[in-house]
């Protein structure tokens, strides 16, 4: 029977010819992720149960991401508590500040997954993978300790919804606006338990930062996975980071999929989602008058080098309108440096903005920018639930980095074209 | 096994930010977290909870962050089953794996009430609104997931494998 990409990788990570929607299956891991919120109760489960070694140390990741440089006293405690566990088995890919980035952006750009690849981790973002062909899902930290023992979890196979782009993406349209776009079409849960899967001549107008902040959110749609095909953008940018033979795994031309949606990449415009779903959007050009008080610029779906570049791109030679606090947070140690070599954190800090070290920090009302009641942000983040960035009476609007820079100048939601 | 007790009933897409915010995620420790079960959605929530009361809600349930917190909290309040129109899958997986147990059912989740008397069984999958008498039915859970539930977790489960 014909299978899609997914099927296909969970195959063949669970030594079968033929999977089929719904089967139960066991796959063999090849990383398996945890962050400072997760793996403290990952770790508590591990040694609940006797857990003397892990499986493999160095298909396991610990990255201390959310809630660091630490914020008080049991922050540091969590993070104490990896450090000392990643110390006592000897994991190779434990990352803390100073080499730390956010999860989802560091992974890929440490060459630590390649495409076939089957990844979980105890964070609903690992998704973001899907951009590099390979199978990656967001668990719990119950789920992680099983893995972290065993090299193994189960899964459900996924039935796939086809999302096809064709044309290609205009000035000041990102790959946020593509997801967020498509999250608007299908709704929270237009992918519940499925995988998305992307194809079309479209991915040609999409770079790697487009698919990653793409893959990124396809959680926001309640799906499994998000799956991109392995091109020429993929292999190149892989091939710089790891040394691993990539495997490519290509969905059957008669795959069955439950819903297929075409998106026109031409007809898309600067998107956002208001208030308090990522479903609820709208054009940018249509929310206009929404007066903020915050931008932040970052997180593992938009806080790359490509993001920083958009930011800047708008943001220089410019004041942020007074009463806006702009917060530009790399993703990572590598983005960060390179937003030194061009110039861009002089833009963002002669801007009126702050420049932070990499961190999850604001974008789940961690620490490093919480908002008070009453108060409004447009982030370049994912979610805009209530009470997601700080207090509950406190709103989210979610933008690409274009739209997040051009409403700090503002001072209220701008579509860059205003400008 | 069954549960029996009170419904408190929620809308669509119940995210894991009101279930347990992330302000609350610097402990693992779930009386802490039950401290401030649904603290965004239902601020009394944690303080009117009684022993094996019911979570009812509608689609997409524990959509979201994959934060374990955020089952712990509801099971460590008392509460003794969720039932839902949906969950996210993340929560599903997570509900489970520490042995908290929720079924889908959309009939249940539209018809409930808030305060309604519910009772459970899990062997048959059976839902009974004995407010009004009326009954669901659900999936029941095959025997390895009631054995989580009976362990008190995935871990404990297969503890004796390892």
């Amino acid at each position: 029977m014909a299978m899609t990409t997914t099927q296909k990788i969970l195959a063949f990570h669970s030594g079968l010819l033929h999977v089929v929607p719904g089967q139960l299956i066991e796959a063999n891991l090849d990383m398996v992720l945890g962050n400072d919120v997760t793996a403290p109760v990952a770790i508590n489960e591990f040694e609940k149960v006797g857990g003397s070694t892990v499986f493999d140390k160095a298909k396991i990741s610990l990255v201390m991401d959310h809630f660091t440089p630490n914020k008080d006293i049991k922050s540091a405690q969590n993070c104490k508590q990896v450090r000392d566990f990643a110390s006592k088995h000897g994991i190779e890919n434990f990352f803390d500040v100073g080499d730390m980035g956010i999860e989802h952006a560091l992974l890929p750009e440490k060459g630590l997954v390649v495409p076939g690849d089957a990844v979980i981790g105890a964070d609903s973002h690992t998704c973001t993978y899907g951009a590099l062909g390979a199978f990656s899902t967001g668990v719990g930290s119950t789920d992680m300790a099983a893995a972290m023992l065993c090299g193994k979890t189960w899964f459900k196979v996924p039935g796939a919804v086809k999302v096809v782009l064709s044309g290609a993406l205009k000035k000041y349209v990102t790959g946020k606006d593509v997801i967020l776009h498509l999250i608007g079409k299908i709704g929270v849960d237009g992918a519940l338990y499925k995988s998305l899967e992307f194809f079309g001549d479209g991915l040609k107008s999409l770079s790697m930062d487009d698919r990653f902040c793409i893959a990124n959110m396809s959680i926001e749609c309640g799906a499994k996975n998000g799956i991109f095909p392995v091109d020429g953008k993929v292999l190149d940018y892989v091939g710089q980071r790891s040394s691993r033979n990539p495997m490519i795994f290509e969905a059957d031309s008669d795959a069955v999929y439950d819903e297929v949606i075409e998106i026109d990449l031409n007809s898309l415009e600067p998107t956002v989602a208001l208030p308090h779903l990522p479903s609820n959007t709208r054009l940018a050009k249509d929310a206009e008058d929404l007066k903020i008080d915050q931008v932040v610029i970052g997180s593992c779906t938009n806080g790359r080098l490509s993001d920083m570049r958009q930011a800047a791109e708008i943001l220089a030679g410019k004041k942020v309108a007074k009463g806006v606090r702009l917060i530009v947070i790399p993703a990572s140690q590598e983005v960060y440096l390179e937003c030194l070599k061009l110039g861009f954190a002089e833009i963002f800090v002669r801007a009126g903005g702050v420049f932070s070290t990499p961190t999850c920090g604001p974008c789940l009302g961690g620490h490093m920018g919480i908002l008070a009641s009453g108060e409004r942000a447009v982030a370049t983040t994912n979610r805009n639930f209530v009470g997601r960035m700080g207090h509950p009476k406190s709103e989210v609007v979610l933008s690409s980095p274009y739209v997040a820079a051009a409403s700090a100048l503002r001072g209220y939601l701008t579509c860059p074209y205003k400008l | 096994m069954k549960a029996q007790g009170f419904a408190h009933k929620y809308e669509d897409n119940v995210d894991t930010d009101v279930i347990i915010p992330a302000r609350h995620l610097i402990t693992a420790d779930p009386k802490e977290l039950a401290a401030h079960c649904m603290e965004d959605i239902d601020k009394d929530f944690a303080g009117k909870v009684l022993k094996d009361d019911i979570i009812v809600a509608g689609k997409n349930f524990g959509c979201g962050s994959s934060r374990e917190h955020a089952p712990i909290s509801i099971k460590a309040c008392g509460v003794s089953c969720v039932i839902a129109g949906s969950f996210a899958r993340i929560f599903y997986r997570n509900s489970l794996n520490i042995g908290l147990p929720i079924l889908e059912c959309d009939e249940a989740s539209r018809d409930i009430k808030d305060g309604d008397q519910i009772s459970v069984d899990f062997d048959s999958g059976l839902i009974c609104n004995r407010t009004t008498g009326k009954t669901y039915a659900s999936q029941p859970f095959p025997e390895f997931i009631q054995n989580i539930i009976k362990k008190g977790g995935l871990l404990q489960s297969i503890a004796g494998d390892i």
